[in-house]
Parts: C-alpha cells; sequence; structure tokens
C-alpha cells in the first residue's frame, strides 16, 4: 500500500518535471526541473531496493553534474526569443528523432517480452542474490571478481578522458609571477634584513 | 635541515596548535569591556554628547540670539530666528538643531559668549523615529533644565583651562 | 515505535505513518530549539575568546537572546526584489532549511535510537549534504544581483570540491568499519584502541584524517576560516544580501543545523558517537544520548574555538588546499588505509 503509493508519486513527478524540462522557457529552470527528476528517480531506485544505485544518482547526477551545469547556464547570456525563433525548422528532425526513440522501446519491450536474454549466468551459476546481503556488497563481489578487467577498463578510460581534458585545457602562461607559499612561510626576519652600524656621513649601502 | 624542520610544522599544523593555544589562554582572562548598560565608564568633563540650552539662576534664558552658533556650525544644524521682547531684550523665538545633522564638534558651545548652549554629558538619547531628532527650543530647554547640574559641574572642571 | 502504535490498535500503515511522523516532529523540534541555543553559546563564545561579554539582558545570562532575535525577524517586513525571480527566491531558503534537517534522519542518538536505520547511512548523509549547495546558488541567481550571484559561484565550487575529499576520508572510515550504516560504524569503535578507547581518532592511522575531516567540515559548511561565500569586506553578506525577514531566518536556522549536523558527524565518524570514551561499566550507566550531547558540544565548542581564532582564506587558497592539498593526501590514506587492513588480515 505504501509502497504502491510511493510508487505514483515518485513516477508522476519525475514524468512531469522531465516534461517540464522540456517546457520551461528558462534554462535554468529546466535545470532545476532536472534535479527534481533525478532526485524522484532515485525515490524510485530505493523502491526497487536499489539504495546504493539510488545514492549514488544523488551524489553524482545531482550533487556534481547538475551543479556544473546549473554553474555554466547561470552564466550564459541567452536571448529566448532567439532560441525559440528556430522552432519551427527543427521540428521535423525533433519529430524524427521521437520516432526512432519510440520504435527502439517497442523493439525492446517486444523482445524482452519474447524471452529475456541470458547474461552471464554461466559462472554465477544462475544463484539469484538474496535479499538480506547489502546491496553495495552484492555490487562490490560482483564488480571485483567477475567484472574486475571490465571495471578496470572503465577507470582507465575515465583517466585517458582526464588527461585528454587537461592537456586540452592546460595553457603554460609566461610572464606571471605565482604565489610561492612554502618559501613565504619559511622566510624568517633575518633572511630579508640585516643589521649594520652605519658610520656618519658615510652614505648608504644598499 | 631547516626544511625538514619545516615539513613538519606545516604537517602537524604547529602554527595553529599555537595560536588556538593562544586564543585559549584568553577565552579564560577576565573580561575587558564593562557591563554596559548597568556600569559605565567615567567621561570627561570635555564630552560633547547632546545638545542643552541654559538658563541663568534666575531662570533667564542665556541665549541672546547672537546667531555666532548658527553661523559656525560646519554641518548648518542649528537655525535660529529672533525677535526684540517687550523689554527689549533679543531673544529667540526659534532654536532649532537637527540632530541627525549634528556633527557633535563642539564649536556652538566654543562660539557661545554666554555660555548657553553647550554639549552636555548625555550620550543616550536614541530615538524610534527620526521625527524626534528634530530639536525644538522647548526640547533643548528642558535638556538645560534636566541637565544643568551636570554641566555646571563639567564647565567648572574645565575653567582652569580656558 | 511502530509497535508502540500498533498496540494503540492501528492498522500497520497507520502506525507506521504515525511514528514516522511523531520520530521526524521528536527530531526536528529539539533541532530548532538547539539551534537557537547554540547560536547564543557560539556569541558567548567569541565573546569569550575576544575578552567580551556577549549578550547577556534578554533572560537569565541572556539565553533568551536568540528568540528576541527571531521575533524581531519575524515581525520584520519580507521585502522581494522586483527583479528578482520571484518563486525561486522563495524556494531557495526553503531547499536550505528542509535539506539541513532531511540528514538528521540517520543520526544515531543512541544505541538503536535513529528515525531511519538504513544500509547506506553514511551515503545517504553525503548524497543530502550535496543537495545543501542548491539552496545557496539558487538564492545566489534569484537574488539577481551581483554580490549574491558572485556569492553563489563560490558556494557551488568551494562545496564540490571539499565533497571529494569527504568522500575519501569517509572511504577510509568505512573500509575500518566494514559497514556504510552509521549506527555499525559507532559499534565498530567499541574498544577499538587498546581494548578500551571507543574513538577511531585515537588510531594513529586514523588521526591524521579526523583531522583532516574537522576542517573540511568546517569548508563543508562554509564557515570561519572558509566563509567566503559571505565574506562581508568583499560580497555585502553573500547570497544573503536581498534576504529579510523569515527568509532570512530560515537561511540562519539551516546553516546553523548544518553547523550542527557535521558536529555530530564528526563525533560519530571518529570520536565513538553514543559510546563513552571508554569502554568501563559504570561510564554506561550515562545515557548514550547524553555522551552524544556532550560530545557534540565540545565538537562546537572546537568549530566556535577556530572562528575565533583564524583569520579568512583568500580564495585561490582555499581552492589549493582543497585540490592539492586534501584531495591527494586522502587519495594516498585509502591507499594506505586499505593497504594495512589488507595486510593485517582485518577482513580474513
Amino acid at each position: 500500500m505504501i509502497q504502491l503509493v510511493s510508487f505514483y508519486i515518485f513516477a508522476t513527478i519525475v514524468i512531469a518535471s522531465a516534461a517540464m524540462v522540456i517546457f520551461a522557457r528558462n534554462p535554468v529552470h529546466s535545470v532545476l526541473w532536472l534535479i527534481v527528476a533525478f532526485f524522484n528517480a532515485a525515490g524510485l531506485m530505493v523502491l526497487i531496493g536499489a539504495e546504493f544505485i539510488a545514492m549514488l544518482l544523488v551524489i553524482v547526477y545531482v550533487g556534481a553534474v547538475a551543479v556544473l551545469f546549473l554553474f555554466v547556464v547561470m552564466m550564459l547570456d541567452i536571448d529566448f526569443a532567439e532560441l525559440r525563433a528556430g522552432f519551427v525548422k527543427n521540428v521535423p528532425l525533433g519529430l524524427l528523432l521521437a520516432v526512432v526513440l519510440v520504435a527502439e522501446l517497442v523493439l525492446g519491450i517486444g523482445a524482452y517480452q519474447a524471452g529475456a536474454v541470458k547474461l552471464g549466468t554461466a559462472e554465477a551459476g544462475g544463484a539469484t542474490i538474496s535479499a538480506t546481503v547489502p546491496n553495495i556488497e552484492a555490487i562490490g563481489a560482483l564488480l571485483y571478481s567477475k567484472y574486475v578487467f571490465l571495471f578496470e577498463t572503465a577507470g582507465l578510460i575515465l583517466l585517458v578522458a582526464m588527461v585528454g581534458a587537461i592537456v586540452l585545457t592546460h595553457r603554460r602562461s609566461h610572464g606571471t609571477r605565482g604565489q610561492n607559499i612554502s618559501s613565504q612561510v619559511q622566510r624568517r626576519p633575518q633572511d630579508a634584513t640585516r643589521n649594520v652600524n652605519q658610520p656618519v656621513g658615510q652614505g648608504i649601502e644598499l | 635541515m631547516t626544511t625538514i624542520a619545516h615539513l613538519i610544522k606545516t604537517f602537524t599544523l604547529w602554527e595553529f596548535v599555537t595560536a588556538h593555544w593562544l586564543t585559549l589562554k584568553y577565552f579564560f582572562k577576565p573580561k575587558a569591556t564593562i557591563n554596559y548598560p548597568f556600569e559605565k565608564n567615567p567621561l570627561s568633563p570635555r564630552f560633547r554628547g547632546e545638545h542643552a540650552l541654559r538658563r541663568y539662576p534666575n531662570g533667564e534664558e542665556r541665549c541672546i540670539a547672537c546667531k555666532l552658533c548658527e553661523a559656525v556650525c560646519p554641518a548648518l544644524a542649528i537655525t535660529i530666528e529672533s525677535e526684540p521682547r517687550d523689554d527689549g531684550s533679543r531673544r529667540t523665538t526659534r532654536y532649532d538643531i537637527d540632530m541627525t545633522k549634528c556633527i557633535y564638534c563642539g564649536f556652538c558651545q566654543e562660539a557661545c559668549p554666554v555660555d548657553a548652549i553647550v554639549e552636555g554629558p548625555n550620550l543616550e538619547f536614541a530615538t524610534e523615529t527620526r521625527e524626534e531628532l528634530l530639536y525644538d527650543k522647548a526640547k533643548l530647554l528642558d535638556n538645560g533644565a534636566k541637565w544643568e547640574r551636570a554641566i555646571a559641574a563639567n564647565l567648572a572642571a574645565d575653567a582652569p583651562y580656558r | 515505535m511502530t509497535s508502540f502504535f500498533q498496540t494503540l490498535g492501528m492498522s500497520y500503515e497507520g502506525a507506521w505513518f504515525t511514528a514516522t511522523i511523531a520520530g521526524i516532529l521528536l527530531i526536528a523540534l529539539p533541532l530548532m530549539l538547539a539551534v537557537a541555543l547554540i547560536i547564543y553559546a557560539e556569541r558567548k563564545l567569541w565573546a569569550a575568546f575576544a575578552l567580551r561579554r556577549g549578550p547577556n539582558v534578554v533572560g537569565p545570562f541572556g539565553v533568551l537572546q536568540s528568540f528576541a532575535d527571531g521575533l524581531k525577524v519575524f515581525l520584520q517586513e519580507t521585502i522581494i526584489p522586483s527583479a528578482s525571480n520571484r518563486g525561486l527566491f522563495l524556494i531557495a531558503p526553503i531547499i536550505t532549511f528542509t535539506v539541513a534537517l532531511m540528514a538528521w534522519a540517520v543520526i544515531p542518538f543512541a544505541d538503536g535510537v535513529v528515525l531511519s536505520n538504513i544500509n547506506v547511512g553514511l551515503l545517504y548523509i553525503l548524497a543530502i549534504s550535496s543537495l545543501g549547495v542548491y539552496g545557496v546558488v539558487i538564492a545566489g541567481w534569484a537574488s539577481n544581483s551581483k554580490y549574491p550571484f558572485y556569492s553563489a559561484m563560490r558556494a557551488a565550487a568551494q562545496m564540490i570540491s571539499y565533497e571529494v575529499s569527504i568522500g575519501f576520508i569517509l572511504i577510509c572510515v568505512v573500509l575500518w568499519a566494514g559497514t556504510f550504516n552509521v549506527g555499525g560504524i559507532v559499534e565498530g569503535q567499541r574498544s577499538h584502541i587498546f581494548g578500551f578507547i571507543n574513538a577511531y581518532a585515537f588510531n594513529p592511522l586514523l588521526f591524521p584524517i579526523a583531522v583532516m575531516f574537522l576542517i573540511s567540515s568546517m569548508a563543508e559548511t562554509a564557515r570561519a576560516p572558509f566563509d567566503l561565500t559571505e565574506a562581508e569586506s568583499e560580497l555585502v553578506a553573500g547570497y544573503q544580501t536581498e534576504y529579510s525577514s523569515m527568509a532570512f531566518a530560515l537561511f540562519w536556522l539551516g546553516e546553523y543545523a548544518n553547523v550542527l549536523l557535521m558536529c555530530a558527524l564528526n563525533v560519530i565518524l571518529f570520536w565513538g558517537g553514543y559510546l563513552p570514551p571508554v569502554d568501563w561499566a559504570p561510564l554506561y550507566a550515562v545515557p548514550g544520548i547524553i555522551w552524544f550531547f556532550v560530545k557534540i558540544l565540545l565538537m562546537f565548542f572546537i568549530f566556535a574555538w577556530v572562528k575565533a581564532t583564524v583569520p579568512r582564506y583568500r580564495y585561490d587558497q582555499l581552492m589549493r588546499l582543497g585540490w592539492k592539498v586534501f584531495l591527494p593526501i586522502s587519495l594516498f590514506w585509502v591507499f594506505l588505509v586499505s593497504g594495512y587492513l589488507m595486510f593485517t588480515g582485518h577482513f580474513a
């Protein structure tokens, strides 16, 4: 009963806010609706018992990715009238995409109903994971045993992407004088000053 | 060697630790401030606080409407109108000070030849509305009556240095 | 608590619902009161560090000062700037306030006294605290004013930066405790050191990250010395500049509820939570909730102490500390801790 009510609440809000992402006129509002959609999708994940995925969704997408979206969108200076001017021109393309998506959905669901594909049941022995084992342990046990090479490959791809981003954006700037904090902190009075007993009328030696 | 010492100092946050130890010592020291509305610091006899118009001991107003204070006021806070009385003496009919303009420089009391306008020792005259700070003659004379003893004592204490 | 309401003759659903609402109120209302008193306590502490007296007029020793301030703010006019984005402008303080309360759902106040004992409690806290930045960012953007906007930018960058190292620090603790459950982490600290000290912080491998977590939590709640988001010498009052009346008060409450949450998190992760400091039978006579509150107050004293001592960081130094110092060290520490645990066969 509670689960059913929560499911329909979460599902309705996800769909409604996803629609609002498209219909909102202000891009910042779009991003905020997107965050609402993410958040409620996390609620749906909790309902099917995947609490780890739900938390990851909130931490990664809501906590980091959407903030960066917001960061960029807030700083854009967008002319809304001009943005909407291209609507009629782009309608055919949009419709084509929508048709392709719908076709894929129908195909996928049809294929699934014809009989689900058995993935990787040979090594895991086809045993379902007991409901009492926490999500994290179950995922960890699978990720670090069976899929360890795929996992490491994913890590490697991310590393390459990171290095690529740094190489693309890093520019060595000339003529700037950066701050060397440790040398500043290490500096003592005797490094910078010197006491002399200056004779009268001799001038100062600098 | 100094580099190693510096590294150790950095990673043990040594300077933060000593700074916090210093502030902790201050935490237990007696308070440096007084308990203001209940305790007050002594004021100098030359303290320039709220204005007051004084009277002679016989009850006659001191102010002779010479308008020196109006002329000297750098903030143009004083407005004076005057006319001769029935007995022929010059007296003010209007003496306004806009306390929101006043900068408490004390030029008015320096300029006054008869010690009529003075800045008394009162410093707690905050009001809830702006209008209450536009003082008229009645308010200033009332202040004079209220603070006369303190003002007279202050003037007497300061007299040897004038 | 559900079973208690069921004995009153309710159906399971009704009892669950009533128990949850009651639990939320039992946490949220005392928390509001605690926030009011903690603001007073903090003002008194800063005053003492600066050799001043602090609030001492309203009520005995000025205890009621926060309530007087609250009443004053409540009676003020709510000003909404005409160029602002009205809806978001009003939602922002509500988000900050709600998010600050939400994380308390998984905090164990004593053995088993927790609103929601979930397996991923620590991840939940991390997720909720990452939501906290939205209140600030939305407030800054919706105000449609320069300084709040700068402040929102700073807040977003700052919170994301420090969340990264906080994540790694939490992983070290989770590795040692072997669970993401907050109650389980507290129980993992029972008799941790020499068989009688109940705290991870005295573990030589975990002490450095306890200090790092303390510093990061100050940065995460944007408190001095990291209060760049409301640096009054540069940004007026930061994202709160355009706010007045109750909206302003909600920011204020949310901010201090967050500070209390971070104190509680420090206590839970490193100082033994609701356990007494040493594992000695007579100390268990004192209820766990008392130990928990005493530890939170001590942690709050440290927060106020730091705020009274250290001047504000410059923004580039803040970023340098987050990315170039804390991130590598905490990453290295994950490696160190997991290596040590593997080597000693902690999980064997």
